[in-house]
């Protein structure tokens, strides 16, 4: 259990949230040209860092609105929130 | 050769005061180079090499461990065992398991505790019925026991469920499998090391992986805290930490690694002698023979390696477990834990070679690895021997995610998380 600093409501039980997987993950831009290798890549394989990672959410039980996260997946610990479409504000 | 454990060795003992039995298995340190490094020294990792050892006629086996054997998942599971699965292929690999757990303890000369008391899955609403008679008739065409029950024949063979009609999630019926049950953890663990180490294998403890070293396309060895270690071939079986491992060398997984939760209340009297699990409402319980409740809960949906989830997935499981069981409401909890499961997208696990030469995964396990410990062991170690997937875990290969050949046992598991 921790807070999250929802960038449009403010700081709320992570309860509220859904969690949406691994962000800045970009959708093939000509979808017709890929291979099976590289669906699979977009579709299945992921980082899943155990250390900084970056990541989406959604604010299901309040203002539904989706944001990216930066946490370390070792302590749960948040280093920051921001929002879709903003460049990540640390490395 | 090892002294066998019998009634008389038991007998034998007690005039020392068991202050003489010899170790279950040594605690050397790594040597040079090995033919085959197995990296996780869980029920997977030391089963493989059990059976690496045993069936393959392979001599020089490392199993590496970055804490203690069987103190990860292996320790943190709710010990239940099922072979009832929806497709063919979970079927096969599963029941494959189930047999071999039905002779393990005589086979290791170590009691697992192997108890077939039975698996109850409850259905609570109308597609949970279609689901699981779908399911019970898949279960029997492929030789697996499978039974349908009625509300009354459930409350019949668990008497503490309430059957009420107008709880929130009143129980419809469900399937029973009676070779289903549970074995104690600690000693499969125990059990595969100690009949591992009896062939030579070197079991490895507070040893971490710290890198793979590649020469080109194929494996050439390990980097630990212990040191550089030689090797061909590296059998990964780490869980949670998978992910982790593939990194080093350079792999991308489909896998994400999520806690699970579980808890135990404080010991009671036998009160339920069966397994119940739950899917609609999450919740399975079942008591260990210290007369604990051993209750699943749910995985959180974000990824994390912090070994503890959210408080409000154990709330919601215990409110499932109330309504279900009344008479549970003044039951103390007495601990509560988390470990991190590995998931795949189609929640079946990966058995398989990588494009790396030499390199080998088995992981993906999510949420029910326990039950198939020797079973994954066995067709791990043949896929490492042979280079080549047994017909088994053939379907369990890394590349189905590329042709789409999915084995999707999401929700047809009979519990979902």
């Amino acid at each position: 259990m921790f807070l999250i600093n929802c960038p449009f409501c403010g700081e709320r039980e992570q309860s509220e949230f859904k969690a949406g997987g691994e962000a800045h993950i970009v959708r093939p831009k000509q979808p017709t040209e890929l291979s099976d290798d590289q669906w699979a890549e977009y579709l299945f394989m992921r980082k899943n860092i155990k250390g900084i990672q970056f990541e989406r959410w959604n604010h299901i039980h309040g203002c539904r609105k989706w944001f990216n996260m930066v946490r370390d997946t070792s302590n749960d610990e948040i280093k920051a929130v921001y929002k879709m479409g903003e460049k990540p504000p640390v490395k | 050769m090892k002294n066998k454990y019998s009634i008389f060795s038991l007998i034998k003992n007690a005039f020392s005061y068991h202050e003489n039995w010899e170790k279950a298995w040594k605690d050397p340190e790594p040597k040079k180079e090995y033919d085959v490094v197995i990296i996780g020294g869980g029920g997977h990792g030391l089963a493989t090499a059990y059976y690496l050892a045993k069936k393959h006629n392979t001599k020089n086996i490392a199993v590496v461990e970055k804490g203690w054997i069987g103190g990860g998942n292996t320790g943190r599971n709710t010990t239940i065992i099922r072979s009832n699965y929806l497709w063919d292929a979970s079927a096969g690999l599963y029941d494959h398991a189930l047999k071999i757990w039905e002779g393990l303890s005589q086979e290791l000369n170590y009691n697992v505790m192997f108890s077939q008391r039975g698996v109850m899955n409850l259905a609570h609403n109308l597609q949970d019925v279609r689901d699981l008679k779908r399911r019970t008739h898949a279960n029997r065409l492929n030789g697996i026991d499978a039974v349908y029950l009625n509300t009354e024949e459930v409350k019949k063979f668990c008497p503490i469920i309430n059957i009420s009609p107008d709880i929130r999630y009143p129980v419809l019926g469900g399937t029973l499998q009676k070779r289903a049950g549970t074995a104690r953890h600690d000693a499969v663990a125990w059990g595969y090391a100690r009949g591992a180490d009896e062939m030579g294998v070197d079991i490895i403890q507070n040893c971490e992986v710290k890198g793979i070293k590649r020469n080109g396309d194929a494996v050439e060895g390990i980097e630990t805290t212990k040191g550089f270690i030689k090797t061909n071939k590296i059998g990964v079986v780490a869980a949670g930490h998978s992910s982790v491992i593939a990194n080093m060398a350079g792999l991308r997984l489909p896998l994400e690694s999520k806690p699970l939760q579980a808890l135990v209340s404080e010991p009671v009297k036998p009160i339920i002698d069966t397994v119940v699990m739950s899917n609609a409402v999450h919740a399975y319980v079942s008591q260990s023979d210290k007369g604990e409740l051993v209750i699943g809960a749910g995985t959180d949906d974000y990824v994390s390696y912090s070994q503890k989830g959210s408080h409000d997935i154990v709330e919601g499981t215990l409110n499932a477990i109330l309504e279900l069981y009344p008479i549970f409401s003044r039951m103390r909890m007495l601990r509560q834990w988390g470990g991190i499961v590995d998931i795949c997208p189609d929640a079946s696990p990966i058995i398989s070679k990588t494009s790396i030469k030499g390199l080998y995964f088995n992981c993906g396990w999510g949420t029910g690895g326990f039950k198939a410990t020797p079973g994954s062991g066995d067709l791990f170690a043949h896929t490492i021997a042979n280079d080549e997937p047994h017909k088994l875990n053939a379907a369990f290969n890394l590349n189905r995610f590329v042709s789409g050949d999915l084995v999707d046992e999401h929700g047809a598991a009979a519990v979902a998380h």
